[in-house]
């Protein structure tokens, strides 16, 4: 199958998840330039992380105007999958495709370190060979991952089910010790009504390898290139 | 216009230095030429002070492909890669302002690493501050740590290791190193030369503007009063436009648009310009109106002397301009050619077609005035080396000294700072902070790279020579504890004013104590970077010569980490403990003191050690490598049970008879050539065998496991037994007490 991963001035986890496409699973993974508009072709999408426009305004506020920001939306609403990790899911809820925002972590500071994440849905193409409840160890690494939703909008997420991910502690316990960033009610990954939108905080990408100490990212892109190859979901949506 | 003596002055130039400019150009230079002089004869730049003892450095080895001179060093590290890398200060701006200051020094060296056409893939540094209990130097520091993680982190270069120490001495000339190591294809390797004459000149990056003027001439002074008036003198970094420079060049690189290329650091558009220049015996003409500017009216002086960052020049074919300039625009980057290269071996500056500006480029990269600066012995050496253990109070309370001890900012947990720093970014960091090297992997191959910065201040104003060999000692020692054989040496020589021949002597015995070292253990000098004049008031910092180090790791079984695996493991100590507290941890922290005379080197023993641990490690035998430094024994089998990234994990100690030394001398001397290693119970046969071929003592000494770490005594029984949680909050939390 075929990934696209997105490109903008500032991006930098680019080709850490090219790498994990390409040489963990064996799949193609082309790097796509933002203003190259085009994204026929591609089974799914990945918006990496980084600094894109370097965090300039606010994050992800300029990169939504991106010409290749317009395919994303088009190609999510025929049901392809989009990724958005860290920036990428920064993005994502500027450009409207996710909802709520990004506030700085409460510390004020960058974190970058190893977290825990309770699976909260595996109805999902990203959590499909998960289980609900499953924890998962992640580096984070951001400072603005404070997520935050007004009240109806956080109902609304709560009542559809799609909060993915919380922060919580290794054995699973919702706690706000375990909440590196003050996101609101432990939130570390949503999905869109149509659950074929992720976006996360935490780095899959680089946890999936045992040589970077541990390989549980590896079964969020396992979820989503099975998902792919089932058909499931572009079946589903397109 | 006549050049008065205060004009002269004003540029940090001495009357004898400006007479043999003008003997130079057989002229008075102009407004322009002086600056441009000034700044090239700078310390910072001309290294007129240190250039005589750098000589003294071995340099060459089968593997270096480029030794000192150019932007940064470069080591063969087979597959056909190269590993690049130079660490530089950025102390000065740092103090005048942190964040700024410590942002571009990261910012500057990161361009002299993909200069070289390779990827920067691992960022280290080495950091000196005053104590945090001064708010002054919380504010420096926190100041610092947000400055190298807002350029490192929006890069994407991640920070991996490095080391930060505090001492009052630095509370008014903190010290920012930053070190970085890139990897290159073998056969791509840049330099910055002017070739062909005819050829285009072309700038890139951000525009020139009035920031940092006169940088390299401000780090060449001492500081006194009116400190922020040197404000203007701080460049400020765009870390955005540094990394669609660092695409855009390396983009240029692997379509071979390139013949040269220098980034514009220290003196800006002039040092790179006349270096190219010299290097490639060529001229080179400058027309400064095509000069990319931030503002109007600047005149040539200040376009010439703008240190403005995310610059940089670069020479290509004739009729290849468009496809660079174009490149550069889908990068978002401005592109213009500047100039060109001539026969003629000036440095030509133009505006509007008329000269400027017109000096030999020789004369301000190879004539620069040489100086062999007067040496004195420091009169206080006698008195702050003595030291008489017999009056020193033993301590009643071993738990409580081992508390104190892991609590001191100079030893506790850097965790409040690397966790600030993007340390994974570009998934190759295999050993994250925390250990004694850093451990990055070669994508593409079994390899990696162990990389480390080591220097105790202390033991180099007791003992400069000393403290030189043990910089580079415990370097190698910091790789082969992790599996890596050494390569070679980076430095970043941190001193106070060469002009007080106490400093230079100083200076010359660190660095024939560097010298001995690496050519002991074959370990090439290929890049570095010295600073001088780290004093304010007068008051100058101790030597710190600082070593950065990488070595290479042939398979990943063989990368080993310094804390505890799993109970039941052997614990066995190698290298021999004497009674060796001057300038120690524990001297400080528990008497006040920073006095004695530093351990002694052995150079043959700690060849041995290090062999003896890479013998051991290749073959599989060992668990856990730690090297024994500051705060001795104790504190290293403290960080064996607590430094590790799994809950924390005790050990029982018994210590042998060790000479009948004091309790205090045998568990917190900082005796050199040391380590702690663990292995599994039939491996320790092994151990001991490869230990004695190579020459070393090894005695073991307890076993791993339960939730304590308890020290037994022949002549005193038990001394220590504390909780390994209690230990690793008090470490833990130290640093960010002070900052909270």
């Amino acid at each position: 199958m075929r990934f696209g991963i997105l490109v903008f001035p500032g991006s930098n986890c680019d080709h850490d998840c090219q790498y994990v496409i390409k040489e963990i699973f064996r799949q193609e993974a082309s790097l796509i330039w933002h203003r190259d508009a085009s994204l026929a072709g591609f089974d799914a999408i990945i918006i990496p992380g980084g600094f894109s426009y370097g965090d300039y305004l606010r994050t992800g506020a300029i990169a939504r105007f991106s010409p290749v920001m317009s395919e994303v939306k088009r190609f999510s609403l025929d049901g392809g999958i989009v990724l958005g990790i860290c920036n990428g899911f920064q993005i994502l809820l500027e450009a409207g495709l996710l909802p709520g925002a990004m506030l700085r972590n409460r510390s004020l500071k960058f974190i970058c370190r190893d977290v825990y994440v309770r699976v909260e849905d595996n109805k999902t193409p990203f959590t499909r060979f998960l289980r609900k409840g499953d924890v998962l160890k992640m580096p984070i690494a951001h400072a603005e991952g404070n997520y935050y939703a007004d009240p109806d909008t956080l109902l609304r997420l709560k009542e559809r089910g799609q909060i993915i991910f919380r922060y919580a502690d290794e054995s699973g316990g919702i706690l706000d010790s375990a909440n590196p960033n003050g996101a609101m009610d432990n939130i570390a990954g949503i999905c869109n009504k149509e659950r074929n939108i992720l976006g996360m905080m935490p780095h899959p990408e680089r946890c999936s390898e045992m040589a970077l100490g541990n390989e549980d990212g590896k079964r969020i892109f396992r979820s989503v290139i099975e998902a792919v190859r089932e058909g499931e979901y572009q079946i589903k949506f397109k | 216009m006549a050049i008065s003596r205060e004009i002269i002055e004003a540029h940090g130039l001495t009357e004898e230095e400006y007479n043999s400019i003008v003997k130079l150009l057989g002229r008075e230079p102009n407004k322009t030429e002086l600056g441009i002089f000034s700044v090239m004869w700078s310390e910072h730049c001309s290294y007129k002070s240190s250039v005589v003892h750098l000589k003294k450095f071995p340099t060459s080895a089968p593997h270096v492909l480029q030794g000192p001179g150019e932007n940064a060093g470069v080591i063969d590290i087979g597959d056909g890669l190269a590993a690049v890398f130079k660490m530089e200060s950025h102390n000065h701006p740092s103090f005048i302002e942190p964040y700024q200051g410590a942002a571009t020094g990261a910012g500057g060296i990161l361009r002299d690493i993909f200069t070289m056409g390779a990827r920067p893939v691992a960022l280290l540094n080495s950091l000196r501050f005053g104590p945090l209990d001064k708010t002054s130097n919380k504010h420096i520091f926190s100041g610092v740590v947000s400055g190298i993680a807002g350029y490192g982190n929006c890069i994407g270069v991640p920070t991996v290791g490095g080391e930060i120490y505090y001492n009052d001495i630095y509370n008014y000339n903190p010290l920012v190193n930053v070190l970085c190591l890139g990897i290159a294809k073998k056969d791509r390797i840049f330099k910055g030369n002017a070739s062909g004459v005819g050829n285009p000149v072309i700038y890139l990056g951000s525009k020139t503007g009035r920031d940092g003027i006169h940088g390299a001439t401000m780090a060449s002074e001492e500081f006194g009063d009116g400190l922020k008036e040197k404000r203007p003198t701080v460049q400020v970094g765009d870390p955005f436009t540094g990394k669609l420079l660092m695409e855009a060049c390396l983009e240029l690189m692997e379509k071979d648009l390139i013949l040269g290329i220098q980034d514009m650091g220290a003196a800006g558009l002039t040092c790179s310009s006349c270096e190219m220049a010299s290097r490639g015996g060529t001229g080179i003409e400058i027309e400064i109106s095509s000069v990319p500017l931030r503002e109007k009216g600047m005149t040539p002086y200040e376009i010439m002397l703008s240190e403005s960052q995310e610059r940089m020049l670069l020479v290509a074919d004739k009729g290849k301009e468009e496809e660079v300039i174009s490149l550069c625009r889908r990068w978002g980057i401005d592109a213009s050619v500047v100039g060109m290269v001539t026969g003629d071996g000036m440095m030509r500056v133009k505006e509007k077609g008329k000269i400027v500006a017109e000096i030999p480029s020789r004369a301000l990269t190879d004539d620069i005035p040489r100086y062999n600066r007067e040496m004195r012995v420091p009169s206080y050496l006698d008195i702050i080396q003595s030291l008489d253990i017999n009056q020193l109070k033993e301590p009643t309370d071993y738990n409580d000294v081992m508390i104190r001890i892991l609590a001191s900012p100079n030893l506790a947990s850097k965790e409040w700072v690397y966790n600030q720093y993007d340390h994974m970014v570009r998934t190759n960091t295999l050993v994250r902070p925390g250990s004694d090297a850093a451990v990055i992997r070669i994508k593409g191959t079994d390899k990696s790279l162990a990389i480390t910065t080591d220097c105790n201040s202390r033991y180099c104003l007791l003992n400069p020579y000393m403290g030189g060999l043990i910089a580079v000692a415990e370097a190698a020692r910091n790789l082969a504890v992790s599996g890596a054989r050494p390569l070679a040496v980076t430095d970043c020589l941190n001193f106070g004013n060469p002009e007080r021949p106490e400093v230079m002597w100083q200076f010359a015995m660190a660095i024939e104590g560097i010298s001995d070292a690496c050519k002991r253990f074959n370990i090439p000098v290929i890049s570095g970077n010295v600073s001088f004049y780290n004093e304010t008031k007068g008051l100058g910092i101790y030597p710190t010569p600082v070593i950065g180090m990488v070595g290479l790791i042939d398979r990943p079984e063989s990368i080993t980490t310094q804390w505890f695996k799993d109970k039941g493991d052997i614990i066995v100590l190698l290298g021999e403990t004497r009674e060796e507290i001057g300038g120690s941890e524990y001297l400080w922290v528990i008497h006040q003191m920073e006095r004695g005379i530093p351990p002694y080197l052995d150079m043959d023993k700690e060849a041995g050690l290090n062999r003896s641990l890479l013998d051991a490690i290749n073959v599989g035998t060992i668990k856990s490598a730690h090297d024994i430094s500051e705060g001795g024994l104790g504190i290293a089998l403290a960080e064996g049970c607590i430094s590790g990234s799994r809950p924390a994990i005790g050990a029982s100690i018994s210590l042998g008879e060790h000479g009948g030394l004091r309790p205090d001398m045998l568990l917190f001397s900082e005796s050199q050539s040391r380590a702690i290693v663990t292995v599994r119970k039939g491996h320790l046969d092994d151990l001991m065998r490869i230990a004695d071929t190579n020459g070393i003592v090894a005695e073991r000494i307890g076993v791993v496991g339960g939730g304590r770490l308890s020290i037994e005594l022949p002549s005193r029984g038990t001394v220590i037994d504390i909780k390994v949680d209690e230990m690793r909050e008090a470490w833990r939390e130290a640093i960010g007490i002070y900052v909270r």
